[in-house]
């Protein structure tokens, strides 16, 4: 059915989207990819000169880096541990009969829809504040110091407040792959007097396992890049405590103004983001029954 | 599950998925609350309903900066940059769903490694290419990044709802006679639409909350909200009770769409991957 009119009427429609990607994605990755490469700062325009690869060695070499590396590690697999293990969890328990199970979905799913830089003020002022925030009272009143989470554990806050943003989407995906399962199998484990525990372990988890796989890819790309939450809560700090890979590239290029270092960075976080998507892509595109 | 329960297990499932149910939403409802607070009650000691409630932040919170102006910008970024995004990705999901080619495996997953391309990789360009032509801070420059950000979600999710389209029905009405034009408009269009509607939905809800960009690409004219309420994270922003007003405001047509949205958001964040 697919005559050569069709088929180039076809090219048509799908050519500006594809245009406006390929411009998107190649012009400016090609002009940080340039930039890293030069002595650039945006305090003494004009004196751009091309200095090779000085910008990776400065920025690879830089005690900072390794901070938001490692930052950006702790916060990624943090967040994955608490939503992975969490959203199996409360999947499994809203999947329980339950009077009102729609209303409590909907209060599960909700943190999902509040706005980054919102969620991050809520919690660091009205929850995680030392003097006037829920938890310093909570402690007051049974008698505890209060803590400063945000001076004394600030990547550990941070991850508690972003886990919360992200739990809901972990939840609703493993529920919505836990709801497709077969429900004579688990019958039959029972009948045959399997335990819970086995039952979970042997027959929903295997069936999980694919969803699980998915929760983890997609979120460790939106996870890479956090940002807004860092922002508002720490800058960062105190020092490096909470600066990860995005928030130094931000705060070495629009901060300190030096571009060309903070090109180099840029280029490391594709190069890291790109070994996670290779391992989603693959997945996707096995899904994919074209 | 079709299997009998007791009441007693009933009743006990139920009452722990609503305790963590209301904990996980307790955040959202202390904000809230606390919109409805003076500000010495909202940093005084935590009252859960007894306080003097007062719809004085939400005035305040207007009088004291454009706030109306913030709200109009995130409509605008937020509706345009959808809009606009669904008016290129429509042709292209449809072709691809349709007259699928040898390539079109290959173009779908290259659209789709494109949102994987970490912001920060191209931040410094972009942010020059703005500065040098006056696109900083403007409500056109930010549509424009968040319609190139969101187009490969919006292409996929328009993708797989047209894949359920039955290719019968567009068969049929070639061989009534039916040209391209009307095949569209009378065949394809009543089908097609609840799923460019969940895609509208979705694609507004996340460019609603996008604070990468629109903190970076922002200051004081074109900020929506995501910007403005950052500006309540210097020390002298520290009032509970607006940032309260401020916030509810900001995330409440959001939590309402978004309760129409579940179904859609599993299909739209994962690519089909789960369904």
């Amino acid at each position: 059915m697919a005559t050569d009119h069709s088929r180039s009427t076809a090219r048509l429609m799908v050519s500006p989207a594809v245009l406006l990607l390929l411009g998107w994605m190649i012009v400016p990755l090609v002009m940080t990819l340039y930039f890293s490469t030069l002595r650039y700062n945006l305090l003494s325009p004009g004196t751009e000169s091309f200095v090779g690869f000085e910008n990776y060695v400065y920025f690879l070499t830089d005690p900072a880096f390794f901070a938001a590396i490692a930052n950006t590690l702790l916060l990624v697999g943090g967040v994955l541990f608490i939503t992975v293990l969490g959203g199996i969890l409360l999947a499994l328990l809203l999947d329980k009969p339950i009077f009102g199970q729609g209303i409590v979905r909907i209060l599960v799913i909700a943190p999902f829809f509040v706005m980054p830089t919102v969620s991050a003020l809520v919690w660091k002022n009205m929850f995680m504040n030392p003097v006037n925030g829920l938890f310093a009272y909570a402690a007051r009143a049974i008698g505890v110091q209060p803590f400063d989470f945000l001076a004394e554990a600030p990547l550990f806050s941070i991850i508690i407040i972003v886990a919360w943003q992200w739990l809901p989407f972990a939840t609703l995906i493993l529920l919505t792959a836990i709801q497709s399962l077969d429900g004579e199998q688990l019958e039959a484990a029972e009948m045959d007097g399997a335990p819970a525990f086995k039952r979970f372990w042997h027959i929903i988890l295997p069936h999980l396992s694919r969803a699980i796989t998915v929760v983890i890819l997609i979120q460790t790309i939106f996870l890479l890049s956090i940002f807004a939450e860092i922002l508002v809560t720490t800058n960062g700090g105190p020092g490096y405590a909470s600066t990860n890979l995005t928030y130094l590239v931000y705060a070495q290029s629009l901060l300190q103004f030096d571009v060309g270092g903070g090109s180099a960075g840029g280029i490391v976080a594709v190069v890291l983001a790109n070994i996670v998507a290779i391992f989603l892509m693959r997945l996707v595109g096995k899904n994919l029954d074209l | 599950m079709a299997r009998s329960v007791t009441l007693g297990t009933r009743l006990g499932w139920t009452a722990l998925a609503w305790a963590i149910g209301l904990a996980i939403f307790f955040p959202i409802l202390w904000t809230i609350l606390t919109s409805f607070k003076t500000e010495a009650a909202a940093i005084g000691p935590p009252q859960l309903f007894a306080f003097e409630w007062t719809t004085e932040n939400y005035t305040e919170v207007q009088s004291r900066s454009p706030y109306f102006l913030h709200f109009m910008n995130s409509v605008i970024i937020a509706l345009g940059s959808t809009l606009i995004a669904l008016a290129i990705a429509i042709p292209a999901a449809w072709a691809m769903a349709f007259s699928p080619t040898k390539r079109t495996r290959g173009l779908l997953l290259w659209m789709l490694s494109t949102k994987m391309l970490p912001p920060v990789g191209v931040l410094i360009p972009i942010y020059l290419l703005f500065r040098n032509t006056g696109l900083l801070d403007t409500r056109i420059g930010l549509v424009i990044v968040l319609t190139l950000v969101n187009l490969p979600i919006i292409v996929w999710m328009l993708f797989t709802y047209f894949r359920e389209i039955p290719g019968e029905i567009l068969e049929a009405a070639r061989m009534d006679g039916a040209n391209l034009k009307a095949e569209i408009i009378h065949v394809l269009t009543p089908m097609a639409l609840p799923g460019i509607a969940s895609t509208l939905l979705l694609n507004v809800i996340l460019a609603w909350n996008e604070a990468f960009w629109t903190l970076n690409l922002t200051a004081a004219k074109a900020a929506p909200l995501t910007a403005f309420i950052a500006s309540y994270s210097s020390p002298e922003g520290l009032f509970y009770a607006k940032l309260s007003a401020a916030s509810t405001m900001a995330i409440a047509p959001v939590l309402i769409l978004g309760w129409f949205s579940q179904k859609q958001l599993v299909r739209g964040l994962t690519f089909g991957a789960v369904k």
